[in-house]
This record gives C-alpha cells, sequence and structure tokens, in this order.
C-alpha cells in the first residue's frame, strides 16, 4: 500500500471521485443524536448535507453523479448545488477527510 | 509521551451543546516508564512506579467504561505507552468497543512487526514526538542516543503501513531556529499532519523554564513561518500550532474547559481533569479501581471544583470570554499566583500579566542554564522498558 507520497493537494472539481481514507470514520453517536467524524485527533460534528455528501462519496461516484443524486432529493437546481459541495469537499479534503 | 503539545484539542466540537456532559476524549498515561528524558515532558515530577500500574484488566475495563461513557477517542500515552507489553490487548480492548485509537509515541522502542500488529488490531492513527531534526541537538535533549534515527525510521514504517501520521515537535529556544526544517522533516516522511506547540510551563518544564523560553522574536518569527507553510502546504500538511502562554493576548481553554471533554487516567488509575492537576492543593483524585468512570465524570470532586464558571473569580467572572477561554490554565494560576481559581497569568486582564510577561522577557535573554533532566526520583528503576 505504500505507493510514494504524491504530496500535492488534491483539488476537487466535478470528475473528482472521493473516499474516505480507512483511518476517517464517519459514524453516528448514539449518546449524543449526532453524526460525528472521527479523524486523527480531531473530531467533527459535519452538518446534515456533509453527512449526505460524505455517505455518497463511494470511491466509485464522481462528484458530479452526487449532485445530481441530491438535486433531485432537495429538488434544487444541480449546478449550485454542484458548486457548493465542490466547495464543502476541497475544505473536507484539506482536512484530510476525503481522498481520491 | 506526554508533553504539551499532545493534548488534545476538540476545538471543532468546544461550542456544542449537545456534548457539554459527555467527555469525547480520554487521555490514558498507560505508565510513567520512558526511556527518554524530556526535561520539559509534562509527566508529574514524582513519577509514578512502574508497581502501581493498572494491570491490563484493569485498563481494558477502563476501555469499555469509556466507550459506555460517550468517549470518543482514546489517546495512548505516558512516558512511553510502547513500554507496556499488554499494549496490544488494550488497543485490541479499545478497538473492539468501537473508540478511535491514537497512539502518541516517542517511537524508539517500537519494532515494524510490533507497528503492524497494532494495526492488525485497530490502531487508528500514530503521534510521533521529535525533538528537532537536528540528530545531535534532538538526542541531546531527550538524553537519548540514536533517538532521532530511530524515530525516522519509526515514521518511515507507520508510512509504509498506510497509516495516518502526525509529527509532534515541541518548541522551545533550543530548537526553535530549526522550524522550517522541522516542517519539511514533517512532509519528507509523509506526516499529514504537525503539531509545534511551545512549550506550557509546568511540571519538569517549569523547572526548566529559563533552559526553554524563547524570546519574543523568536516567537514571532515563528508564527509568521507557521502562517506562510500553512498556506503554501494547504491540503498536504494540516498544522496544529499551540502559541506559548507567555506571549499571548488571551489564554488557552486548558482542557477545552475544566471537566468539559476530556480526561485523563494516570498509570495508577487516578482520575485527573487535567493530566498536571495533580499539582493543586485541595483536589480529590478518585481512582477507577474504587469507582465507576462515569460517577467520577459527573461527580468527582475534583471534576466539580472548576467545571463551568461559577467557581471564578474577577476579572474572569464579569468577562465576555470566560466561556471561551474558561480562565485559562488552573494549574498554571496556581503554581503563578497561589490560587488555582484566580485569573491564569497567561492572559493579559491578570493584574499579574505584566510581571509574569517581564519574567519572560528576562529569562530568555539571559544564557540557557542546564536542563533538568526528567528521571525517576533516586531510588527509581532504571528509565526504559
Ligand atoms: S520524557 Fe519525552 S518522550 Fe518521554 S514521556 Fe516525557 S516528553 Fe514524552
Ligand atoms: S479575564 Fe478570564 S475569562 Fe477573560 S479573557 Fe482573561 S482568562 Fe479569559
Amino acid at each position: 500500500m505504500s505507493e510514494p507520497q504524491t504530496r500535492s493537494r488534491l483539488i476537487i472539481d466535478a470528475d473528482s471521485i472521493l473516499k474516505l481514507p480507512r483511518h476517517i470514520k464517519l459514524k453516528h453517536d448514539q449518546g449524543r443524536g449526532l453524526y460525528v467524524i472521527l479523524a486523527p485527533e480531531r473530531v467533527f460534528e459535519p452538518d446534515e448535507t456533509s453527512v449526505e455528501v460524505l455517505k455518497l462519496c463511494d470511491g466509485e461516484r464522481p462528484v458530479n453523479t452526487i449532485a445530481q443524486i441530491l438535486a433531485e432529493q432537495y429538488q434544487a437546481p444541480a449546478d449550485v448545488i454542484l458548486a457548493d459541495i465542490i466547495d464543502m469537499l476541497q475544505e473536507l479534503a484539506d482536512k484530510g477527510v476525503v481522498k481520491s | 509521551m506526554t508533553d504539551s503539545a499532545t493534548l488534545p484539542r476538540e476545538d471543532e466540537t468546544s461550542n456544542s451543546e449537545t456534548c457539554a456532559r459527555a467527555p469525547v476524549g480520554l487521555l490514558a498515561e498507560l505508565t510513567h516508564r520512558c526511556p527518554l528524558q524530556c526535561p520539559y515532558c509534562s509527566n508529574p515530577v514524582d513519577l509514578e512506579r512502574a508497581n502501581t500500574e493498572l494491570t491490563t484488566q484493569e485498563w481494558q475495563h477502563v476501555m469499555r467504561q469509556a466507550a459506555e461513557l460517550g468517549i470518543l477517542q482514546i489517546h495512548l500515552s505516558g512516558g512511553e505507552p510502547t513500554a507496556r507489553k499488554d499494549l496490544e490487548d488494550i488497543v485490541k480492548t479499545a478497538a473492539e468497543v468501537g473508540l478511535y485509537t491514537n497512539l502518541i509515541t516517542a517511537g524508539v522502542l517500537l519494532t515494524k512487526e510490533r507497528l503492524a500488529r497494532l494495526q492488525e488490531l485497530g490502531l487508528d492513527h500514530v503521534q510521533l514526538s521529535i525533538q528537532d531534526v537536528d540528530a545531535a541537538n534532538a538526542d541531546r535533549i531527550a538524553a537519548y542516543k540514536g533517538g532521532s534515527d530511530k524515530k525516522r525510521e519509526v515514521a518511515k514504517w507507520v508510512r509504509e503501513l498506510d497509516m495516518p501520521l502526525t509529527i509532534n515537535a515541541p518548541l522551545h529556544r533550543q530548537n526553535i531556529d530549526n522550524l522550517p526544517a522541522i516542517i519539511d522533516y514533517s512532509v519528507e516522511v509523509g506526516a499529514g499532519r504537525l503539531e509545534v506547540a511551545h512549550i506550557q510551563y509546568y511540571a519538569w518544564a517549569l523547572k526548566n523554564r529559563a533552559a526553554l523560553m524563547p524570546t519574543r522574536e523568536a516567537f514571532m518569527k515563528t508564527v509568521e513561518i507557521v502562517n506562510e507553510a500553512k498556506e503554501r502546504l494547504k491540503g498536504i500538511l494540516v498544522f496544529d500550532f499551540v502559541v506559548p502562554d507567555y506571549y499571548a493576548k488571551y489564554p488557552k481553554p486548558c482542557m477545552g474547559g475544566w471537566g468539559r471533554g476530556i480526561m485523563n487516567v494516570t498509570p495508577s488509575g487516578r482520575v485527573l481533569p487535567c493530566h498536571a492537576a495533580e499539582s493543586l492543593p485541595g483536589l480529590e483524585f478518585e481512582n477507577v479501581r474504587d469507582r465507576p468512570l462515569a460517577d467520577i465524570w459527573l461527580k468527582g470532586q475534583a471534576f466539580e471544583m472548576f467545571r463551568g464558571t461559577e467557581w471564578m473569580k474577577e476579572p474572569c467572572r464579569s468577562c465576555s470570554r470566560k466561556e471561551i477561554d474558561f480562565g485559562g490554565c488552573r494549574c498554571q494560576a496556581y503554581a503563578l499566583t497561589g490560587d488555582a481559581a484566580n485569573t491564569d497569568p497567561a492572559c493579559s486582564l491578570s493584574p499579574l500579566h505584566q510581571d509574569w510577561a517581564q519574567v519572560a522577557k528576562e529569562e530568555s535573554h539571559k544564557p540557557s542554564p542546564e536542563f533538568v533532566y526528567r528521571r525517576m526520583g533516586k531510588s527509581g528503576p532504571a528509565a526504559g522498558a
């Protein structure tokens, strides 16, 4: 598994195919009644949309497809959703929460 | 290793009401044994002996109780946690009950096989401490020959196993100029995070304050360096930068607020709201051997003492930041003012702040004294596994 470190910033676009690295854990916390992302020495509390998006990041669907799914679900314009989730995913990628 | 840089910070969750009553993280000091002798170690000056340490079963019981209590992350620390031969059993239980496991290690006792085994058992993340990138200086600071080379090797293994790696480099006047090299090193070894924390002055670091405290100029430069590197390395290296209290305007919310998000269990099972809390008089620390962890967290005298804001004196009491920083560090307040309920003198609003800043200034400009190395008491066992 030890590919040489690419060590460059992952830039998210509509074609990016993303997944959560093994060491990032999205889980529902029963006691607190909310989702948490467990990361190295960090606990994030993603909002509802982020949870939806992260669940769809399965290493197969491109970001574009995720935007379409959400556009249908929320009956919102796909291009707006796409722009929003690219921003969101970029932020998460910079925190190491998603990878390609 | 448990220098001040290793404290989990829960800023992402700190303003969540839902989390206020259940702790998020538990710092498990599995042992105070450590082959290194860092002069800034945050372990108490009276280190706990090997023969008082909790057994494997007792630690496993702590892990199960922690999960039930709502704790999400376990920080396996020390001393040197790998000095315990049963680390595997403890990690296994922690992973089984769903805790996110973080190994905070100095690395020198590890083998690649052991690391692989720990990963198999569910270890999620490794935080490796370094003293410097200059090998001779690093080995001098830790008083451990060959440590620096060994750490480099350990970092390599962690990445070969495809585990996430954090480099933790406590900064002080004897390595502060190497910060750019420390950043390069972290990128080179494949770390995803870098913690550069300026030392906090209690325990061993207080003994060595004059040998450790950087000048204000040197400190300001680190802020610049980190800000630049943060931008340049966006998406490559996440920075966790802790500025020294001595030169800050307001203190940090120590432990994210007393009894709010984090608890600490010492090698012998004493449960502390903060790993330095034993330095405070008038607190009763209960032991996991005697009382359920949840009871200690919710009702323990030491936790209740400084929880929330009721205990505060002026200027904190009527300050608008009191729910943000919770008045700073109780241990520092006590060490420097003689009353743990006082405002931490790190705060610019503390009446004692000026005096304190002056001491910082004077000491940091004088030639550095020799280190007082972290060692067990005279009659103690030789440090090491
Ligand atoms: S002596 Fe150094 S490596 Fe050992 S526990 Fe203390 S800070 Fe960590
Ligand atoms: S006075 Fe107290 S609450 Fe206000 S900023 Fe200073 S330490 Fe924080």
